[in-house]
This record gives structure tokens, sequence and C-alpha cells, in this order.
């Protein structure tokens, strides 16, 4: 170890940025974060007084588009903190050690900052068959539960760490589980998207960096600073809502005009992310300023929350698929058929259920 | 000119606030149904309007809620009055405690659903299958309250909304909660039919004013059945009378 460790500030400067950049990011950052005017000068003290996080970043089963989310941050300080600053020990995908010198790299961090590094994870965990994810002779559960161990925070980016994504969806055959399922006893923060946004991942790491902490989360587990809010509530698209004005097909005249996407099975009401502020792509755009409705990847299970394009609940029941209001309207159906039969059964017997009645009046029943 | 059912007497069952809790939770349920479907699935606007000066889909919604609030007020009140309101009111009638209620239970079924007998089951308030309906129905409307609520919570400031919210977690996420929230409304829509027809039924066959008793709150009783009943409460009152003098006994002389 050297004498002193570098600072992400160091690194910005030798890297040739400039102190006013520097002082932007930070800002930048302190806004995403929701941090009054005094909160931004803690964010630079950090990154100019402390030294470096080490993180492991884990990748079980997964498509990667985490990382590839992540290494398109709109600021370019961020990819340098990604790539420079921030050590990433060891992840698979952009590491420059392969093979043994790679799995030597992750025990040397975990050893030499146990307890003190950040573990990060992209993907879910097969427990049907731990073989099913296998990394370096070892199985994603192995290797989860041994850097868990001595992490000082987990971190569980996107759908598939944080409740299974895709590789989850019925019947889901390798039974993946997300993190918090698995590790136990450790708090797991849930930075969810089918990729998170960039930002949003950025803004953890820096709230990790600044404050030593954990952000608040949410009841399931998600950092409130960025899913406290639903899509629809911050929909540029939410008067149309309001005014019942809604997009009847993909290329009718109200979509033309922007109308609102809910009944082409939005599900910006019942999705929680920042994607109407913060948005994609350095800001450019997300899916619904698109014309595309919000498909929920922020949430639970939303792979089996289908169909993307109509607003309707699918009940998968005795083989056949149907949805609520089909199986509801058959239901009715049979109840009226039913109760036709009854009625007409009544009126068949009622002269003798009368007579009955009548001549138990008289007496001679009883 | 036919005449018949001389000995019959008008036994006064369902309360002023029975009466009013019943025809309050019927508008809220229709009210509810069709706002919640326009709601699920809006209705079609073609028109080149621009949404500033127009709030239509927020009234349907609004009406939704304030519903809502109505209807789980009423529930609350009706739970009130299951301890407070008369014998026919009272909780003991919804869930089957005795056994003389499950008797009556198939008893009912036999003759109203299977069509195995003819003698009508003839009780004063509910029959043991409306009331245990009644008591499954009120435990839906109360998951309907919770996930209608929990789906509200979101849009509101207050604070009352927020004390439902635990169930999204616990189901794993808003949509699941949705659709709940859809499929039971289907529920409502079921129980409606059978309940109409199940109540025009009864009048049809035992004529006792069945219908009419949920407006004027008589219900013509044979007399027989009256009499047996006051002829037990007069028993009822008579132990208690008993057991109170003996209370009062011991106390005098053992002070």
């Amino acid at each position: 170890m050297g004498t002193k460790k570098k600072t992400v500030y160091d690194d910005c400067i030798s890297k040739g940025v400039s102190r006013r950049d520097f002082l932007k990011f930070c800002t930048t950052m302190g806004a995403l974060l929701g941090l009054e005017a005094s909160g931004v000068a803690q964010v630079v003290k950090a990154l100019e007084k402390k030294s470096r996080l080490p993180i492991i970043w884990l990748h079980l089963q997964e498509c990667t588009c985490c990382s590839e989310s992540f290494i398109r941050t709109s600021h370019p300080i961020l990819a340098d903190l990604i790539f420079d600053q921030i050590s990433l020990d060891y992840t698979e995908t952009l590491m420059a050690p392969a093979g043994f010198q790679a799995e030597k790299s992750m025990h040397d961090t975990m050893q030499q900052y146990k307890g003190e590094y950040i573990l990060m994870i992209e993907g879910s965990i097969p427990l049907e068959n731990e073989a099913y994810c296998c990394i370096g002779g070892r199985s994603a559960k192995q290797i989860l539960e041994e850097a868990a161990e001595g992490a000082k925070a987990i971190v569980a980016w996107g759908n598939c760490a944080s409740s299974g994504c895709v590789q989850a969806a019925y019947p889901n055959p390798t039974k993946a589980t997300p993190v918090h399922r698995v590790i136990k006893g450790k708090t797991v923060m849930n930075v969810q998207g089918c990729p998170p946004i960039a930002e949003v991942m950025a803004g953890i790491i820096v709230h990790l960096l600044t404050f030593n902490r954990i952000p608040q989360l949410d009841r399931l587990g998600r950092p409130k600073v960025f899913y406290s809010r639903r899509v629809h509530d911050t929909c540029y698209r939410r008067a149309n809502f309001d005014a019942g004005l809604f997009v009847e097909s993909f290329d009718d005249e109200n979509a033309k005009r922007g109308y609102c996407l809910y009944k082409m099975g939005c599900k910006g009401p019942s999705t929680y992310n920042a994607c109407g502020i913060i948005k994609w792509n350095e800001g450019t755009s997300f899916p619904i300023q698109s014309g595309h409705p919000c498909i929920g990847c922020s949430e639970d299970g939303f792979w089996d929350r289908t169909p993307f394009y109509k607003r309707q609940a699918t009940i998968n029941a005795f083989g056949v698929e149907a949805t609520a209001d089909e199986i509801g309207l058959a239901l009715g159906v049979a109840t009226t058929g039913a109760l036709a039969a009854h009625a007409v059964a009544t009126n068949i017997r009622k002269r003798r259920l009368i007579n009955n009645e009548s001549s138990e009046e008289e007496g001679t029943d009883h | 000119m036919r005449v018949r059912k001389e000995n019959l007497k008008e036994v006064y069952v369902w309360e002023i606030p029975v009466r009013i809790f019943h025809w309050l939770n019927a508008l809220c349920i229709v009210v509810l149904i069709s706002t919640g479907f326009m709601i699920a699935d809006p209705l079609a606007i073609i028109d080149a309007t621009e949404a500033t000066h127009s709030f239509g889909f927020g009234y349907i919604r609004l009406i939704h809620f304030i519903a809502g609030f109505v209807f789980f007020v009423n529930l609350i009140f009706r739970l009130y009055w299951s301890f407070a309101g008369n014998r026919f009111a009272k909780w003991n009638n919804f869930v089957l405690l005795k056994k003389e209620q499950w008797q009556e239970l198939f008893e009912v079924i036999k003759v109203d659903i299977l069509m195995l007998k003819t003698k009508p089951v003839e009780s004063i308030g509910h029959n043991a299958v409306a009331a245990t309906t009644y008591f499954v129905l009120f435990l839906i409307s109360g998951l309907q309250v919770i996930t209608g609520f929990a789906l509200y919570a979101k849009m509101s400031q207050a604070a009352f909304p927020q004390l439902f919210t635990w169930i999204i977690p616990l189901l794993g996420g808003e949509f699941i909660v949705r659709d709940i929230h859809h499929c039971i409304t289907w529920v409502f829509i079921l129980f409606m039919l059978v309940h109409v027809y199940l109540v025009l039924y009864h009048d049809y066959i035992e004529r006792r004013g069945e219908t009419s008793a949920m407006i004027g709150g008589w219900k013509f009783v044979k007399e027989d059945i009256v009499e047996q009943l006051e002829l037990k409460d007069e028993e009822m009152e008579k132990q208690k009378r008993a057991r109170r003098r003996r209370e009062k006994r011991r106390k005098i002389w053992r002070p």
C-alpha cells in the first residue's frame, strides 16, 4: 500500500479535469440526490478527501444491460469515476485480468478490504440447480455468499438482482432468485429497472461515498430518492390522462397528438421510477416520450404482468389464458343461466310448493 | 276471492340504520363498479381538444374515490351496528357458531339450491346461507377497501390511505394489487346477480314481504314461529332474573 490513498479529486486533476468541471459534477450529483445547496459541499468534500471505494461487481444470471447503462452515463467525469476513480476491483466484463488472475484479484480485494468493500451484483441466482450459473468452477450462490460476507454494503443492480427479471418469469425454470432472498440478515439496496438509469446508479455510488451509509429505502428495498414517485405522476402526458384523452392505437391521430398511453397498456400508474424526471441517454427521452407505454421494468415480476400493450389483468388458470374481464363475463353468463334454470325449475314446482304451503296452513301436513 | 295466510304477524326486522346501510351500500357498489370499469378501460374520445381545459377522466376517478370512502365508512358503521343493533342485525347471525345455524345452512341448501325439499325454511332475519354469504362478502369488501386505498395512497396527501400501503410489498408491487382489485369487482357483480334473484325467489315462493322488508323494515312471519321465539325469550329472561336473584341472595348472606 502507498503512503496516501489517492482520492477521486486527485485522480480527476491528474486526468486534466478542471476544478470547475469537478464542481459541476458534484452539483449535478447533489441535485440528483435531492440535496440542499449545502449538501453539495459535502459531496465535494467527500470526493476531495475520501479515498477510492473498493468495489466488487458480480455478474450472475444477467445480460449486462446494467453495466451497459452505467458506462453510458451522461457526465464524462462519471465515466471516469466508474473506470478509474472508483476501483472496480473485480468485474468480469471490464477488468483487465482473466482466469486465475481475475479470481485472485477478487480474493485479494475481499481480504484486503474486508468490511470496507462494496458488493454490487448484476443478475439473479439460480436455486433450482446451482450449476446453471457457474463462474470459475463455483456456483453463483457460493460466489455471492462468499462476497457478501465481508461487504460493507450490498447493491443489487437492476431487476435481475432485485426481483429476478425475465429469467424468473413464469414458470421460472432455473428458479432465478433475487439477491435479497439469498442473502439474509444484510440490507440489500434494490436499484430497480431493466436497466436502472445510469444517473441513478451513479447517484447511489456518490451517496455511498459521500455519506458513508446507504440511502433511505422504501418497503421494497428501493432507494427513496429515485423510486418514491410513480412514473405516472411525473409523466408529462399526465394532463391528457386527467382529461380522458387517450391513444387508442399506435397509429391513430391521438398518438400523433401525444395523448396518454394508458389504454395502450402503460404501466406508469403502478411503476415507481425516475424516468419522467431524469430520463435516459443524457436526458434525451424516455419510453413514454417516444410514444411507447411504460412496461414497468422497475417493478417486481413485470414480465408476468402481461400483456404489455393492454391494461388487463390476465389469469392463467386451467391452461387457458384469459383476461379477468373475460372470465368475469363468462362467470356472469353462467350464473345468469343457472339462475334462469333455477327459476324455471321453481316454476315447474311452484304449484307443489304453494300447495304444500297452503296445506300446511290448513293443518293437514302437520 | 282467494284468501290465505290468516295467522301471520308483522315483525320489525330491519331497523332504519340497517336499511340505510343496505341502500347506501348498494348505491356505492353500483357507482364503484361503473366508475371502476370506466377507469379500467376509459371511453374513447377522438377529438382534437387540448388537455388544459378538461378534467373529465379526473372527475370519474374523483367519484370513484369519494364512493370508496363512503363505502368504507358505511362498512365500519355496519360493523358497529352488528354489536348495537337488534337481534337480526347482530354479529352472531353472520358467524355460524351454533349447531342450529349449521343445520339451517344445510336445510336451506337442500331447499333453495338442490331443490330436494319443498318446505321453505322460514327464518325471521337472514337465513344461514344468506348470512354466511354476507359475512364472506363483508371480508371481500374489506380486501377491496384495503387494495383500493393502497392504490390510492400515492395520490393522496392524507394520512389515512397510507395506513393501507403495507399490502403492496406484501403482495410484491402495485401491479398485482391492481389486478386483485380488478378481479374482486367481478365478485360483487356475481353477488349482485344472485342476491337480487334470491330476494325475488323468496318473495315469489314464501310471499312474506322479503323485498319490501328492506324498504319498510317489517316482515310477515307465521304466528307459531314468532310465538316460539317469544317463548324462548321469556325463558331466557326468567333464567336471567333467577340468576340475578341468586346473586343478590349470595351478597346478602356473605358480605
